[in-house]
């Protein structure tokens, strides 16, 4: 085992810039659909290769067969130059090929070093000390701070990703993929993990960055590569990328993925945060809120929001984001506080109740509370309101209604399903979305919290759901936006507060200073 | 008070000894299947499995050694069969463990009849290993150390498994297989490998706990015979959470139970036996009445692991 | 667009139905011939054995009689499971709430029957049993419910606790002073749930069948069981809906365990008249699998239910004359549900190459 000071030997710069890894027209078909079509690549050690897409480009069937998930259909892979397959995990491992996945790929129930001995001869003892002592001394090295023995379920999502980078390391990975790594960091750590990318680079390791984000692709980026339906449509070379400034390179990738030089995104102004008219009584105001016993406990959190508002929460995951949403529909119990809609305390009362009364809550947790995935579409749009008429009348169901609401919501929201009777488990994740839209924006929607609207979601979609959430402003509902996109916070919203450890640390007013003062509360000012 | 001559409580713990070591067994073997993410509700099936196959050899071959180990590889085989359905195939475990159960009764019962039709014929005592000194020590000696070697086994693998779960990679693998199977699997482990691992090694264990009611406990394998104590191993493993010293606690106090009512018959005291058998679960039910916390159980337990399937 | 889709949907249903009936039905066929090859391995003619056993259950006047009396109690066990598996609770403590329910309503109805009009003292009876029932199954419900403790250990254990505790209540309370067995006092034939058409069937047939067609219905089109469909199917998303949860929780439990309860009852106040001590006919066990074998819907458990009443009235009848245990039943189910676990498998591979 390499004694952790210096990255592996294999690691080091392999000369003449021969590829690692190259793909000569791999395809992988699944039924109906051609995931990967003729796909050839190239992956050289101390590049950082982006390969962008949307949805269903194809990027994870590629992940999955470079981390040894999956075969190829069809063409070869070429490992240093020799047709090898990439057969298990196990053997991409031995190959020096490590994936770091955008859900935490560490048992939680252990600890890091725990994790880091995972997959090591079952018979020896685990040196939990040396490795503890190598694992730090990687850490140190790749400018990492970790604690091998802290348990992996106490730690964010950022500092397990960065663990199990470490971990990657410590194993002699050379080629290491990072699975839309950045999708669930805040904007901080991400950047992190951006400037982690290129030192691993500089050291000579080849890193594969999975992203939809064109920023971080330009900005971290040697090489770029664009998917489309399976396709490699193009791509930049390092030496072009080199040359082209960010607002160019940028053009040039909307135009591969999209096929034109306008951004789905930034078309739109920004809200002018005049707009809103504060004489009036607001919509929904949080008093002096506390919840004790949540996850993250909720301190003193007081906002008022105004019709035709969008108040954003910015604010680093996991600091009480989505604590406070539930606070709010009522699914987290508060200790202390109150919630006034339209000038009612609806604290007391149910979440049924308090949808009853216009509040509406979009959660962030699509599959896991916001649908039942084995149900269809018609039932998914009505499950907040079992058992009310017209569609069933006297606790009796009344199916011809129940398809007519669908059928409408689906020709309003756009959501593509063959049908109505599909289990909502089967559509993407765009369209799992509009479900959840269509179902929580008709009626009265008087105050409507957005968790996270947009992650995970691709280009098209993130804009039709950016339009719904003006629409629900403009058509005089306050509107609550949690997002750790900061460009999403600064577009939609009227003013925006921060959250950091479970209280607001500041409101600020969108405009020109905006930035910098989120910046600032979000960092601590004064650290 | 006569009723606590040593003749009696040598007796009593005896009894808890022979009514706990299948239990202890079972729990054992529970907790390693369950850490690795498969709920076995079949260690009613394997337990009864183990006790047919030890008796059915011990009688034939006149071997109590050959027994036990034919016990433990009947429990093996039943439990070979939860590897193919619930680990390989995904099967939903609870309905295959269940089947088993069924099944084993079933097939026991009816190879017993085929083979022996209404007789059920008697093995010889089975010679015990009499450890020097300690069996001298009055009272625990004779009930403790003077006892079958299935018994020390079974009292040493609550160290032994202690020490799997902390100090080893295996013991760290079995609990990433049933936390988060996807983990081990990307980190290079076969994740069907380790459970079929801790299902195989469970039904051994389970099996071997049959063989000694068959062979040690009774003598005699009689249809439907591990009556429940399968099920008691289940309610064991959860309650002890991952911890094996817990197992064996909670093997005394139920076999206590178990062979308390024996124990006071012979004292001369008229109890029901159904009302000392109640006394553990009661009290357990008690404990999580009162102090009911969440029994903590590995979080993908009783979900098949399918590669890629999130 | 109505016009078109109709026909198409119904199409689908029937498929539907049909796929059921394959991928029950060739598991069925499949498990009498693997059992047939072991019979045979028992130097016993498959052919026979079974001619008997279908002769027995099925096609003797006395044996049809027997075969429908059982599964009015067993039919009700299936409403009670279907119910708590829909849902997403593992009832495994049926026996138990079966046995609970049964003591209490034949420690009772026998002291009503002379006092009341023969109807009343049987309608109290039967709601005895289900309320007890019930009430056995409220302490895993409560810890599930506001605890989070796994239902499985719970039930398991409130099993053990209430097979033993009936056998004492029916050795220490409610005995019968006038006999010297251990057993319960005995509801007089003429004061029992009536029999149908001059036959010897017991009208818990009817109950049962009753029951279980009433819980299809609910579970399937009514909002409450959609309800207990949610809680099952994913109970994040009943929270997020809000769904009183832990309320729901405890209704299934008590739905759940009242059938079991109220089967007890049926199975007394139809057929034994009384409870002697340490009887367990363990009928919650055997029904799970059936109601596994069924998914779940009301009328294939029925289907299942009668399956299993004739092949153990039958084996019954076999035991004694063909000198095959009646076991045998026990194996033929095991190979059934695992030849069904099977199919299921093949079956979603299928689906899973067929569309993405």
């Amino acid at each position: 085992m390499p004694d952790g000071q210096a990255i592996p030997s294999a690691a080091r710069p392999i000369s003449g810039g021969a590829p690692i890894v190259r793909l000569e027209g791999v395809t992988k078909r699944y039924p109906g659909v051609i995931a990967n079509d003729r796909i050839d690549m190239e992956f050289h050690a101390g590049e950082v290769h982006v390969l962008l897409g949307e949805n269903g480009a194809g990027k994870s069937t590629l992940v999955s067969m470079l981390s040894g998930l999956q075969q190829p259909d069809e063409g070869r892979i070429l490992i240093d130059g020799d047709a090898r397959p990439i057969a298990s995990p196990a053997g991409a491992l031995d190959i020096g090929i490590s994936t770091v996945f955008q859900h935490s790929m560490l048992v939680p129930s252990l600890t890091l070093v725990e994790n880091a001995v995972l997959g090591r001869a079952w018979w020896r003892r685990p040196d939990r000390e040396g490795t503890a002592a190598r694992m730090a001394a990687m850490a140190a090295r790749i400018g990492v701070s970790l604690d091998p023995m802290a348990l992996t379920g106490d730690l964010s999502l950022g500092e397990r990703q960065q663990a199990e980078i470490v971990r990657a390391l410590m194993r002699g990975a050379r080629f290491l993929i990072l699975d839309e790594a950045t999708a669930m960091l805040t904007p901080h750590d991400a950047a992190r993990l951006g400037q982690l990318m290129r030192r691993l680079a500089s050291e000579g390791v080849a890193v594969v960055f999975i992203t939809h984000k064109l920023n971080e692709a330009v900005e971290y980026g040697d090489r770029i590569s664009v998917l489309r339906l399976g396709r490699k449509v193009g791509g930049i070379a390092p030496e072009t990328l080199r040359q082209m400034d960010p607002q160019a390179a940028t053009g040039e990738v909307v135009r591969l993925m999209f096929g034109t030089h306008d951004m789905a995104s930034g078309a739109a102004a920004r809200v002018d945060p005049a707009t809103v008219d504060r004489a009036g009584d607001p919509v929904l105001e949080v008093l002096a809120l506390y919840a004790g016993a949540a996850a993250v406990p909720l301190h003193n959190i007081e906002f008022k929001v105004w019709p035709g508002e969008v108040f954003g929460i910015a604010g680093i995951d996991g600091n009480g984001q989505k604590q406070l949403a539930e606070a709010l529909a009522g699914q987290e119990p508060i200790s202390d506080g109150r919630i006034r809609l339209d000038g009612a305390f609806v604290d007391r009362l149910s979440i049924g109740a308090r949808r009853g009364k216009g509040l509406r809550y979009i959660t962030d947790d699509r599959l896991g509370e916001g649908t039942v995935g084995s149900f269809s579409v018609a039932i998914n749009l009505l499950l907040k309101e079992i058992g009310a008429a017209p569609y069933w009348v006297q606790g009796f169901e009344k199916p011809a209604e129940i398809t007519e609401n669908a059928r409408e919501k689906i020709r309003a929201f756009d959501i593509r399903t063959p049908s109505a009777e599909t289990p909502v488990g089967k559509l993407s994740g765009g369209n799992i979305q509009k479900v959840l839209l269509a179902r929580e924006l008709t009626g009265t929607a008087r105050a409507v919290i957005f968790n996270k609207p947009t992650y995970g979601l691709d280009l098209a979609n993130i804009a039709a759901t950016r339009q719904r959430i003006r629409d629900t402003a403009e058509a005089g509902a306050a509107v609550v936006l949690i997002s750790t996109e900061l460009d999403e916070l600064l577009d939609l919203s009227h003013r925006i507060a921060v959250m950091d450890r479970g209280h607001l640390a500041g409101i600020v007013a969108n405009d020109d200073a905006a930035r910098r003062k989120i910046g600032e509360l979000m960092s601590g000012v004064g650290e | 008070m006569t009723l606590f001559t040593d003749t009696f409580l040598i007796a009593l713990l005896a009894g808890v000894v022979a009514a706990g070591v299948p239990l202890l067994l079972a729990g054992l073997g529970e907790q390693l299947s369950e850490k690795a993410g498969v709920l076995n509700v079949g260690i009613e099936g394997m337990m009864l499995g183990g006790a047919y196959a030890g008796f059915l050899v011990a009688w034939a071959t006149e071997s109590i050694g050959l027994g036990f180990l034919a016990g433990a590889f009947g429990g093996l085989l039943v439990a070979a069969l939860m590897v193919l359905f619930c680990v390989r195939l995904g099967l939903n475990q609870v309905v295959i463990g269940i089947a088993l159960t069924l099944g084993a009764e079933g097939t026991t019962a009816l190879l017993h009849h085929v083979q022996f039709s209404r007789l059920y014929p008697r093995l010889p005592e089975v010679p015990t290993w009499r450890i020097p000194g300690l069996a001298d020590i009055p009272i625990v000696g004779p009930a403790l150390f003077d006892r079958e070697p299935v018994v020390y086994l079974a009292l040493a693998l609550v160290p032994l498994f202690a020490w799997l779960y902390r100090r080893t990679h295996l013991g760290l693998a079995i609990q990433a297989a049933g936390d988060k199977p996807a983990a081990l699997d990307s980190a290079g482990e076969n994740v069907l490998a380790i459970r079929a691992l801790a299902v195989l090694g469970c039904g051994a264990l389970v099996g071997l706990g049959g063989a000694f009611m068959s062979i040690a406990g009774a003598g005699v394998f009689v249809p439907f015979m591990t009556h429940g104590n399968g099920f008691i191993g289940i309610v064991l493993a959860m309650l002890a959470r991952g911890r094996p010293l817990w197992v064996l606690l909670g093997a005394a106090l139920f076999g206590a139970c178990l062979s308390g009512s024996t124990a006071l018959q012979v004292a001369g005291v008229d109890i029901p036996t159904d009302v000392v058998q109640m006394l553990p679960f009661a009290a357990v039910m008690l404990v999580l009445l009162i102090a009911g916390r969440n029994a903590k159980l590995p979080s993908a337990l009783g979900a098949a692991y399918v590669r890629g399937e999130r | 667009m109505d016009e078109i889709e109709k026909p198409r949907a119904l199409a689908a249903r029937r498929r539907e139905i049909l796929d059921l009936l394959v991928a029950s039905l060739g598991p069925v066929l499949a498990a009498f011939v693997i059992s047939g090859v072991i019979l045979l391995l028992m130097q016993v003619n498959p052919v026979s054995y079974y001619g008997y056993v279908f002769g027995r259950g099925l096609f003797s006047p006395t044996g049809v009689q027997a075969t429908l009396t059982r599964m009015g109690p067993l039919l009700l066990i299936a409403a009670s499971l279907i119910v708590a598996f829909r849902a997403g609770i593992w009832n495994l403590g049926g026996d138990a709430q079966f046995l609970i329910g049964a003591v209490f309503s034949a420690a009772a109805t026998p002291l009503m029957a002379p006092h009341l009009p023969a109807g009343l003292a049987l309608v109290i009876g039967m709601a005895v049993s289900a309320g007890f029932g019930a009430i056995w199954g409220l302490i895993p419900a409560f810890l599930r419910a506001y605890q989070g403790v796994n239902e499985i250990i719970t039930t398991l254990m409130m099993n053990f606790l209430g097979i033993s505790l009936a056998s004492v209540l029916v050795k220490l309370l409610f005995l019968d002073p006038a006999t010297t067995v251990p057993q319960t006092r005995t509801l007089p034939v003429e004061d029992r749930l009536p029999s149908l058409f001059g036959t010897t069937i017991s009208s818990g047939v009817l109950i049962g069948l009753a029951a279980v067609l009433l819980v299809h219905f609910v579970m399937t089109r009514t909002a409450f069981g959609l309800r207990l469909r949610v809680v099952g199917a994913n109970p994040g998303a009943a929270i997020h809906a809000g769904l009183a949860v832990p309320g729901l929780t405890i209704a299934v439990f008590a739905i759940s365990a009242g059938f079991a309860g109220l089967s007890g009852g049926v199975a007394i106040l139809g057929q034994y008249g009384n409870v002697r001590a340490d009887w367990n006919p363990a009928y919650a066990m055997s029904v799970v699998p059936l109601v596994f074998l069924a998914r779940f819907n009301g009328f294939a458990s029925i289907g299942f239910v009668a399956l299993f009443s004739i092949l153990s009235i039958g084996s019954e009848s076999a035991a004694r004359r063909m000198g095959v245990p009646n076991y045998f039943t026990l194996v033929t189910v095991a190979i059934l549900l695992i030849l069904l676990g099977l199919s299921e498998y093949r079956g979603a591979r299928r689906r899973q190459r067929a569309g993405a």
